[in-house]
């Protein structure tokens, strides 16, 4: 165990009533400071994930170890970990003063104290002259405000955050993201937050997760998952991108053919000591994808027709598709956008370099 | 969108009800209050001469041990179902889909028997000849049967058996609306089991509780038969003494006197009832 390693599970494994293991030999090991994301399809495992953490699961089998003390066998309140649920989950019998000073009451910090830090909460989360209110009588908003400042108030060595954002409408959403970065440098306490949205963990993490069928995928940066994917899923399941399959039918030196399965098309791919009938999926992003008339030097290309234009801000989607049926996506920049219409025969075309090629 | 009720069809739907009500409840209510101020005549006849004899033969220190000892096995009932009742409709409402079905229509199922029938059979458990005796004799635990039936002891069991559903009923509702996800929050935030309950669980199924409470505290002080057939001739409670002012003493008069009596305590807790409900509803609505 490294030194910086702050939350640490080891094996763990979870399961319920008999039914299939949601978590099957988890391991995962989060620094301190960090800003770390679970990210998966519903059903994958991550809210699980955070709840074992929390401590409202015990795991069937293996470890979890924060700050160097295993709490595999503690209950939430021995936990110096703090929870913002997915939908607040703030006591409604109590007003926003109450709800804030409950975690110090529960640790019996004396009466001026509490006092003093509610005020410091509710002015950092903006809330200031709300104290003596409802939850019923706030925003989904303020309720998320509040939800967060009754967690932070007692200094967790861990903030667990599931979906927070979930029930926010989009605007306030992305509002809502870029506060909850900025609360986390100020206070550089760890986050691990929960999410199916990709975009969101995309522009919120320092480090990602991401999870299917209770095993983690692939862990890394935004940008290494987003353009190194190591997995099918995961390069499908962040941002948008053309999955597409074959297998080698011809060597060259430095590239190989692969012979895509659907199509009799034929795309190259660097070669990294490739044999005969080895199997690749191959992911290109939307937006490296370029539609031609002719083709160019060095060009990986399909032959297409274009299906649909969809005008979208500041791209122009465009939908093609090849002899077989196989649908491309093509995001074109609205200032380069190609001129062709519906049912145009065209190349789509993208530089070998922007395969990114995913061994099967 | 909402529609208004027009005046018309507003007493085309409340009509028959309020025609029954009045009938049934409010017009012979009224006749017991005038006759609490009556005069009882030599034959046991009601002679409509104004007295307030009725009501000072109550302040008779007899009448007012019998008034709070009724009240106190009202409220005795009332907390015995709560602290059995609680935990039960907790389970009820936690419970997983095929146990929970279940366990309802068992606390039903007595709905549908009787209640004398059921305090008959509660009679023949408890009797000095009966099961229980028979058993525990029959196993060695004692040589001598236990006295369990005409003392208060029994009286309490057949309230608590007879008012039992009552108090579980509206615990459940309000229990199974509680949102487990605030037990984490509380627990997540530090508190332990017992602060746990009582911050968060006790007050947020507190409407549960004031209505079971309600609900069986009232009937319980109008319940006879339960005295009458499980306390023999030694548990004397109000609704015993009604009973026999006007079917026994034929001293209607004083059997409506105390019959007013009760229902202004009723009408008493059901007032404090809606205080509390009304303060509850405004926090615990989100």
């Amino acid at each position: 165990m490294t030194e910086d390693v702050f939350v640490q599970l080891v094996n763990v494994s979870k399961s319920f009533d008999r039914e299939e293991a949601v978590l099957k030999n988890l391991n995962l090991e989060i620094r301190k400071g960090q800003f770390l994301t679970l990210l998966g399809p519903s059903g994958c495992g991550k809210t699980t994930t955070l709840r074992l953490i929390a401590g409202f699961e015990t795991p069937n089998s293996g470890d979890i170890i924060i700050d160097k003390e295993n709490v595999t066998q503690k209950s939430p309140h021995q936990r110096c970990v703090n929870t913002v649920f997915q939908n607040y989950a703030l006591f409604p019998h109590m007003n926003v003063f109450d709800n804030i000073a409950f975690g110090l009451k529960m640790k019996k910090v004396a009466k001026k104290e509490i006092e003093n830090r509610v005020f410091e909460m509710l002015k950092m989360v903006q809330l200031e002259g709300y104290e003596g209110r409802m939850p019923s009588q706030l925003s989904g908003g303020q309720m998320q405000r509040v939800a967060i400042a009754r967690a932070v108030i007692n200094n967790p060595k861990v903030l667990l955050l599931d979906e927070p954002l979930g029930a926010l409408d989009l605007k306030l959403r992305k509002q809502m993201q870029l506060e909850l970065k900025h609360l986390q440098r100020k206070l550089g306490i760890t986050f691990i937050f929960v999410t199916h949205d990709q975009e969101e963990a995309l522009t919120m993490s320092d480090s990602i997760v991401v999870m299917n069928n209770g095993v983690v995928e692939q862990i890394g940066t935004p940008e290494e998952l987003y353009e190194k994917p190591r997995t099918k899923f995961v390069a499908d399941f962040l941002g948008e991108t053309n999955i597409l399959e074959g297998e080698v039918v011809k060597i060259k030196d430095t590239e190989v053919l692969l012979n895509l399965e659907q199509e009799e098309d034929i795309i190259r791919i660097p070669n990294m000591n490739y044999g005969f009938g080895d199997r690749f999926t191959v992911s290109v992003r939307p937006e490296r994808i370029k539609i031609k008339a002719e083709l160019e030097e060095g060009d990986v290309w399909l032959q297409c027709r274009i299906k649909e234009r969809i005008y979208s801000g500041f791209v122009i989607k465009t939908i093609a598709v090849t002899k077989k049926g196989k649908e491309i996506i093509i995001n074109e920049p609205i200032e380069q956008k190609s001129n062709f219409g519906r049912n145009d025969d065209v190349f789509v075309t993208w530089k070998p370099q922007h395969s990114i090629v995913i061994k099967a | 969108m909402e529609k208004k009720l027009t005046f018309k069809s507003m007493l085309v739907t409340i009509l028959p009800a309020a025609l029954w009500m009045l009938g049934l409840f409010v017009l012979p209510l009224i006749l017991i209050v005038i006759v609490s101020f009556s005069t009882r005549g030599e034959v046991g006849d009601i002679v409509y001469r104004f007295t307030l004899d009725n009501y000072t033969k109550l302040l008779n220190p007899l009448y007012i041990n019998i008034f709070i000892k009724s009240v106190l096995i009202a409220l005795f009932t009332t907390a015995l179902c709560l602290v059995f009742g609680y935990p039960f409709a907790f389970i009820v409402a936690k419970a997983g889909k095929t146990l929970k079905p279940l366990l309802l229509v068992l606390i039903m199922l007595p709905f549908w028997t009787n209640s004398l029938v059921r305090t008959y059979a509660m009679i023949i458990l408890l009797r000095t000849e009966g099961i229980i005796n028979t058993v525990l004799r029959y196993i060695g635990l004692i040589d001598q049967p236990l006295e369990l039936m005409y003392n208060n002891f029994a009286v309490m069991v057949g309230m608590l058996y007879m008012m039992f559903p009552f108090m579980v009923l509206p615990l459940y509702a309000s229990i199974d609306k509680l949102d487990m996800k605030l037990l984490e929050a509380a627990d997540d935030l530090g508190a332990k089991p017992l602060n746990k309950f009582l911050r968060v669980t006790l007050p947020l199924t507190k409407g549960g509780i004031l209505s079971g409470s309600l609900l069986v505290f009232v009937p319980t002080l109008g319940l006879f038969f339960i005295t009458d057939l499980m306390g023999g001739s030694k548990v004397v409670l109000m609704s015993n003494l009604i009973k026999n002012q006007f079917l026994t003493a034929r001293d209607w008069p004083f059997g409506s006197a105390i019959s007013v009596v009760l229902v202004m305590v009723m009408i008493l807790m059901i007032a404090l009832y809606i205080k509390q409900g009304g303060k509850i509803d405004k926090k615990a609505v989100m």
